[in-house]
Formats: C-alpha cells, structure tokens, sequence
C-alpha cells in the first residue's frame, strides 16, 4: 500500500527535523543557578566572555537556590551558583559537592508601595522595620520557595523575635513564586516583600514599589559557587565544570562580574579573594 | 489598556526586527511542537483505531482512560518525565535532559492521549458505518486501520491540529525538562514566562502575540490544504 511508504516518509523527515540541533556537538555545562543572577542579566554579561575564551558553552538552568541544589543533588548540573551559605554547606556536608567557593556578593532591600503604611521609610534597621509591618499587619508577599532570599527572609524575621510560621496572618502572602513573579504580585497588591537589589534594578514593572529600607549589614547577599561531586555523579563534567569556576573566580572572571551596570548602576561585588564569605 | 496597545507595539517591533535570537526561539518552538505531535500521531492515531475498531476485555476501562488523560496537567507531565530522565533516574545515562529531545518527549506524553481519544471516536463511528463492507472485501485489522485512517483524514487533520495547539501553548512540561536555557531550549512559552517574570509584561505579551499568530497561520493553512483537496478528490 502506497500509504505506508509516504507515512515512513514523513516520519523519517520529522525525525530528522528533530535530530537536527544535535548536529553541532559542541562542549558545554550545565549550571545550576537562581533566578536573580539569571533576570539581574548578569550571565548574558558574563557567559559570552567566558564561552569565547574557552570554548565551553554554559547552559543556565535558573531556578531557585532550593531546587537548584536539588537538581544538583540527582546529578543533573555540573556546577552550582546560589545564595544561600546554610543550604550550601548542607549540600557540601553531604558530599555533594566539592569545595565552596565565594564569587560575589550584593545586598538584599526591602521593597514596598510609596504609601509606606508601616512607615518605615529611610530606617537602616531591617529587624525594626519588619517588626512595624508585622505589628501593622501590612500587606507582605513571601516567596515561599525556599530560594536564597526566602531563606534569607525567614532568618531576618527569626533575629526580629517573630516566628512567623505562627504569627503570619492573612497580610503575609506566601506565593510560592519566583523574584520576578513576587514583585508583580508585590506591585499589584501594594504589599511589602524583600528582594535582591539585582533583580531589583532590572525589573520593569514597578507600579508604585520603591526600595524602603536599605543598608543594614544584616541583609548582605552572598553567593557561591561549587563544583558537583564527580565522585558522587560520575556524569559531572569535571574539567569543563573547573574551568568555569575557576575562570569565576580569577581576576578576569572578577572584573567582568563588577563591569556588569545597569543604569550605571553595579550590581555585583567580586569578592573571591575574601576566603571566609 | 496602555499594556494592551503597547504589547502589539512590542509585537510589531520584535517581528519587524527580525531579532536572530526570537527567529531561533520560534524555530525551536515549531520543531518541538512538530516532532511531539508527529510521534504523538504515530502512536495515537493508530491505538485509537484499535481502540475504536476492536473489541476486547477491558475496553470500556482504556476508552475511559484515554479520555481522562485528555487531561493531564503539563507540569505533572514535565515532573514524571524529569525524574526518568534525571540522572538519577532510569534513562539518566541517555544524558537528554535539558535538551530539546526531552521536550519533545514531555508533549508527545502530553499529546498522545489526545489524539488516541478523538481519533477513537471518529474511527469507531466510521467502523460502524464501512466495518461491514471491509470485512466482506476480506480485509484484516491492520490493512482495516489504514483504510479508516485514510479515509477520516480530514477529521483527523482537526485532531492532530488540535494536538498541536496544546502543544504550541503548554509551559508547564518544556519548563522542567527544557529547563528554559538560553539559545538551547528556550521556546516560545518558556520565554514568555521569563520576560514575565522580569515584569516585562509588554514584551512578554507581545510575545504572546506573535505565537497565537504562529498557530493562528498553521491552522489556516491547514484548512486551506483540506479546501484544496477536498475539491480535487470530493
């Protein structure tokens, strides 16, 4: 029957049309990472000087700090870039990864409507501002997603003394979303939520937020980067995945990170050469 | 209504552009999409002929299934194809996550059921209505099955466009097992996400804009084909 031949036709050049992207191999990694280095912009800054040099593509899974160790963790990424020191040393104490080293760091701000009805404007003090807007029961939006900066934001209401699994009330919305999507949802509600500034600065659809309280040395923002564990998932490509952190970390590697300005703006601080961030 | 006006700007903009990076991420999304509903109707279209032409113990049970599964959350889809495609899973060692062959995998799971559902009910009907006279010409199931397929094609050109357009929209699946890389699986969808994310909403909508477009033109062309043909063979 003439019709099974044009059906094996079609097959073979969908097929084939499929296939076609593996038709250039080439190198590369996959690098776990957060989704505030990947929305600040700062890998389309930073990847291309790296690939050109090398010859090693990065491919760029951006996820929350959570999930990104996770993926990690069933040996899907060759590298990890997050910002979350207590979840990063869980996952070396496992074994999963080799050795942390520090990159960069930058700051985490507290956003919030212009309104300000916790009136906590200007403070320095982030610990005293969250406990205004808790007493005020001002609207709150959580990423809840156990990324860096929800871990971040958990720690800062544990030093204010509130535990806020139990004091959370209807004005703390938990949103299980990512930095992007909570400022959205922060912008449409008017409600406060803590951001990384890089993500910050890059993000477009501000409405009526504005940085409210910024400064306090509480809300340092560090991230790391670890090579995965080749002993432990013997698919980690350990030559390419070295080379990239150690390019990260090297004075190129540095300076590129630190010449990445939006609006003239830095929005990292290469801080490889401080052993103990 | 300023987002709205200011998205078909950013639409016109990006088209007019011809941006390599946006013609590469359109690419991916049509190959994707094509190859999953291919092997989608490689696989579907013949169980829902046998499905719809056969009669065996259990039957009701699977017709009740393949409608069910019509439904299947893309994200649950992209969750049970991660873990089997992890590295810590069974298909780890095919080293195909994060790639576009994953993606095509998620919605060939996703669109499958689709086309083995619908397709049940046109071939069982027309079953109904030439079973009789295919049985007398002495025909057997296979050469049956070719028959119905052939002979229900434009209805089942609906249906496997039908598949496409969930393919084409889903997000949920391509987004875990795709894991959204730049310049290697970011698809239309994925994309639209991300610029959402970075609350630009008039580009991520004027994105949306140009991939509604896409299905909008595939799904005329297919009716022009079925136009065309329809006149020359009645």
């Amino acid at each position: 029957m003439d019709l099974r031949r044009r059906i094996a036709a079609a097959t073979f050049a969908l097929a084939a049309l499929a296939l076609s992207p593996y038709a250039l191999a080439q190198k590369f990694i996959t690098v776990a990472s957060t989704t505030s280095t990947e929305q600040s912009g700062l890998f389309k800054h930073l990847l291309p000087v790296f690939e050109k040099k090398s010859g090693i593509q990065v491919r760029v899974v951006a996820v929350g700090t959570g999930q990104a160790l996770d993926l990690a963790r069933r040996g899907d990424a060759d590298v990890v870039f997050v910002h979350a020191r207590s979840a990063e040393e869980k996952f070396l104490s496992e074994g999963h990864g080799v050795k942390r080293l520090p990159v960069m760091y930058n700051d985490f701000v507290l956003i919030g409507p212009k309104s300000d009805p916790a009136k906590i404007a200007g403070s320095k003090d982030i610990l005293d501002a969250l406990k205004k807007i808790r007493d005020r029961g001002a609207p709150f939006v959580s990423r809840g997603d156990r990324s860096g900066t929800h871990i971040a934001e958990l720690d800062l209401w544990k030093a204010a003394g509130i535990d806020i699994a139990k004091d959370k009330g209807p004005w703390y919305r938990d949103t299980g979303q990512g930095m992007g999507p909570a400022l959205n949802t922060a912008s449409s509600m008017g409600a406060y939520l803590l951001a990384d500034r890089g993500t910050w600065l890059a993000f477009r659809n501000r409405g009526d937020l504005a940085i409210l309280v910024e400064g306090d040395k509480r809300l340092f923002n560090q991230y790391g980067v670890m090579l995965v564990n080749p002993e432990k998932h013997a698919s980690v490509k350990r030559a390419e995945g070295q080379a990239f952190v150690d390019w990260l970390v090297s004075p190129e590697g540095q300076k590129t990170i630190a010449d990445y300005k939006i609006n003239g703006e830095q929005l990292f601080y290469p801080n490889a050469n401080q052993p103990g961030a | 209504m300023d987002g709205i006006s200011a998205a078909f700007g950013e639409a016109a903009r990006l088209v007019a552009a011809a941006d390599p990076a946006l013609v590469a991420i359109v690419a991916l999304s049509l190959k994707v999409s094509v190859a999953a509903v291919a092997a989608a109707a490689l696989i579907g279209l013949p169980l829902g002929a046998i499905v719809g032409i056969t009669r065996f113990p259990g039957r009701h049970f699977v017709v009740v299934t393949l409608n069910a599964l019509m439904g299947l959350p893309p994200v649950v889809v992209g969750l049970v194809v991660y873990l089997l495609l992890s590295r810590a899973g069974p298909l780890g060692p095919l080293g195909l996550l994060f790639t576009p062959a994953a993606m095509v995998a998620a919605q060939t799971v996703l669109v499958t059921p689709i086309l083995a559902a619908l397709s049940r009910q046109v071939l069982e009907d027309a079953w109904h209505e030439h079973g009789e006279q295919l049985r007398s010409l002495g025909a057997g199931t296979g050469d049956s099955v070719l028959t119905l397929l052939w002979d229900t094609r434009f209805a089942l050109v609906t249906i496997v466009l039908a598949g496409f357009g969930r393919a084409a929209a889903e997000v949920g699946a391509v987004m875990i097992v795709g894991g959204n890389i730049d310049g290697v699986t970011r698809v239309m969808t994925t994309a639209i996400a991300l610029e959402t994310s970075k609350g630009d909403l008039p580009l991520a909508l004027g994105l949306g804009i140009i991939l509604v477009t896409l299905v909008l033109a595939i799904n005329a062309a297919a009716q022009l084909i079925r136009t065309a043909a329809l006149r020359r063979y009645g």
